[in-house]
């Protein structure tokens, strides 16, 4: 199934079951909020972020990149500030899952050219458990 | 000339004489009268890792785990009095599969308070006993208490889950051996934020165990992951392991690994300068016990530029204790001779910040774009052992590990073929 790779202008009124937090509503902390137009970045779980690499054109990842790579040491410092054990207050929590979506396209931008694994055909390693974040 | 001491004999492999180093037979990874004959020689006769404690955390918790190379699937369940067993997944009735959702195949995990079938609603307590049988006056003579399920043997080392087919067997820790007893102690429980991957390899199980028993490869299938100035580098040195040692059946191979931190950022890609984290993991140590004192088993010649130790439990468990503070599981569970289900988790001490989170999904995601590479490489390895227009293939020092693999694996084929033939 492909992902529909948009600029963040996502329409949906409301978050479909599954899909939670595509939204272009999608709220960011406010330091952070150049980064709004890359919210359809903001995916819940690995698979969707591996999903819309792989969905993606890498003029699309390096849009998103060159970007968001430039605020990755601020968002970095600043989500230092915020515990995990509490659950995260959902502007922070969008954030990080945005920087993981960051840490997923540098694969693609800083080392391979293309969106898959060079060689790496038809195999697959699926993420079947994660930390909730 | 070597970077690190060899033995006196000259080479690893020559110090374990009974290696011999000529070249290797890899139809043992292509024969299926040979798999055949390792599903009852190694797996139904081994201790195999099926999982950790904290999978099973309550009373009731349990988890399913699909045996292909033994013909069955198991349950793994925590009883009342907080014993781990485990049991064939098998309804006594009419052998009915007893835990399973939607797909028979499947694995499945959760918490109950008994276990009931599908099929008649018979039910059986945590501890495997018949407590219920619907109808039970329609039956003749039936005594519950010769129908509980069939146990199989299950312990524990340092919370990791191992079933045994065998009842006969010798105890876990007598199986694990000397490298057991000197990991004992590495704060295993405090590193609970786990990582899961799941693939199906289209490649004999022990091919996989080849291609991460040895890093002679990661110079070269890997170059492109690391800077180009390091890349060619890396390449025009190789690889050389700090230390071997064999243990049979088991054996390990302790590694250096200057990338965490590494001794210049320029060596590592950008985001991992940020993030402070890469495939060796997170750069900064977590603060938990147990970590500044390693047991004596962990980077056992104590060298500074220690990186990784990689432990490969025979048949099919390796555990890779990473100098930075985590640790890395992999199992290969064969389902035909040319195909396995891979399983690898990622363990680390529970981030406290959100940062730290995401400097370990980094270290997760690079893990995935590696092992995406080693995963294609085996399909391209069987698909041409397949023409078996080659079977001997020659294995250098740095191989060690994959020569004792196959070598240990035909001795408990023989030694079961002469048993069963005596």
């Amino acid at each position: 199934m492909a992902v529909q790779a948009n600029t963040g202008q996502a329409n949906t009124g409301q978050a479909a079951t599954g899909q939670a937090a595509t939204l272009a509503a999608a709220t960011l902390p406010a330091e952070f909020t150049d980064l709004a137009p890359y919210s359809d970045w903001i995916l819940p779980t690995e698979r969707e972020r591996y999903a819309k690499r792989l969905a993606s054109t890498m003029e699309q990842m390096q849009a998103f990149y060159d970007v968001a790579f430039p605020r990755l040491e601020a968002a970095n410092k600043y989500l230092e500030n915020f515990p995990l054990a509490d659950g995260l207050p959902e502007p922070e929590r969008n954030l990080l899952l945005l920087m993981m979506s960051l840490v997923m396209v540098s694969f693609p931008i800083e080392v391979w050219q293309q969106p898959r694994v060079p060689d790496s055909g038809a195999a697959y390693l699926d993420l079947i458990i994660e930390p909730r974040v | 000339m070597p970077h690190f001491v060899k033995p006196a004999e000259g080479s690893w492999t020559e110090h374990y004489a009974e290696l011999g180093t000529s070249p290797v037979d890899y139809s043992d990874s292509t024969d299926p009268a040979y798999y055949e004959l390792e599903k009852d020689a190694i797996f139904k006769r081994t201790w195999l890792q099926v999982g950790r404690v904290e999978q099973v955390p309550r009373v009731g918790s349990y988890f399913t785990k699909e045996l292909d190379v033994a013909d069955t699937s198991l349950i793994v369940v925590r009883g009342k009095d907080k014993e781990v067993r485990a049991f064939h997944n098998m309804c006594r009735h009419r052998g009915n599969k007893l835990v399973w959702n939607d797909y028979p195949g499947e694995e499945v995990k959760g918490t109950c308070r008994v276990f009931t079938c599908k099929y008649h609603a018979w039910r059986y307590e945590l501890d495997g006993a018949l407590q219920y049988v619907q109808q039970e006056s329609e039956f003749f003579d039936l005594d519950k208490s010769q129908y509980g399920l069939k146990q199989v043997r299950c312990e524990i080392w340092q919370g990791f889950i191992f079933v045994n087919l065998d009842p006969g067997a010798a105890p876990l820790a007598d199986y694990l051996g000397e490298f057991g007893k000197t990991i004992e102690g590495y704060p295993f429980h405090e590193m609970t934020e786990v990582f899961t991957y799941r693939a199906e390899i289209k490649a004999n199980w022990k091919l996989f165990i080849d291609a991460f028993a040895e890093f002679y490869h990661a110079p070269i299938l890997h170059m492109k992951q690391a800077v180009k100035g390091e890349a060619d580098k890396l390449a025009a040195v190789g690889y050389e392991a700090l230390h071997y040692d064999l243990q049979n059946p088991h054996g390990m191979v302790s590694s250096w690994g200057g990338m965490s931190p590494p001794k210049d950022p320029g060596m590592v890609k950008p985001i991992e300068r940020v993030l402070r984290s890469g495939l060796f993991g997170p750069w900064d140590k977590p603060n938990v016990d147990g970590l500044d004192e390693l047991p004596p088993g962990v980077n056992p010649v104590k060298h500074p530029k220690w990186g990784v130790d990689s432990f490969h439990f025979f048949p099919n468990f390796m555990l890779l204790l990473w100098a930075p503070g985590w640790y890395l599981t992999y199992n290969y569970w064969p389902t035909a001779v040319d195909s396995h289900i891979f399983e690898s988790s990622l363990y680390f001490v529970p981030s406290k910040t959100a940062a730290e989170r995401l400097a370990h999904e980094l270290a997760a995601v690079t893990f995935k774009e590696y092992g995406l590479q080693d995963a294609n490489t085996l399909e391209a390895t069987q698909r041409m052992l397949k023409a078996r227009v080659v079977s001997d293939f020659p294995l250098c020092d740095q191989e060690l590990l994959l020569r004792a693999l196959h070598k240990t694996g035909r001795d408990y084929v023989k030694e079961y073929l002469d048993g069963s033939a005596g």
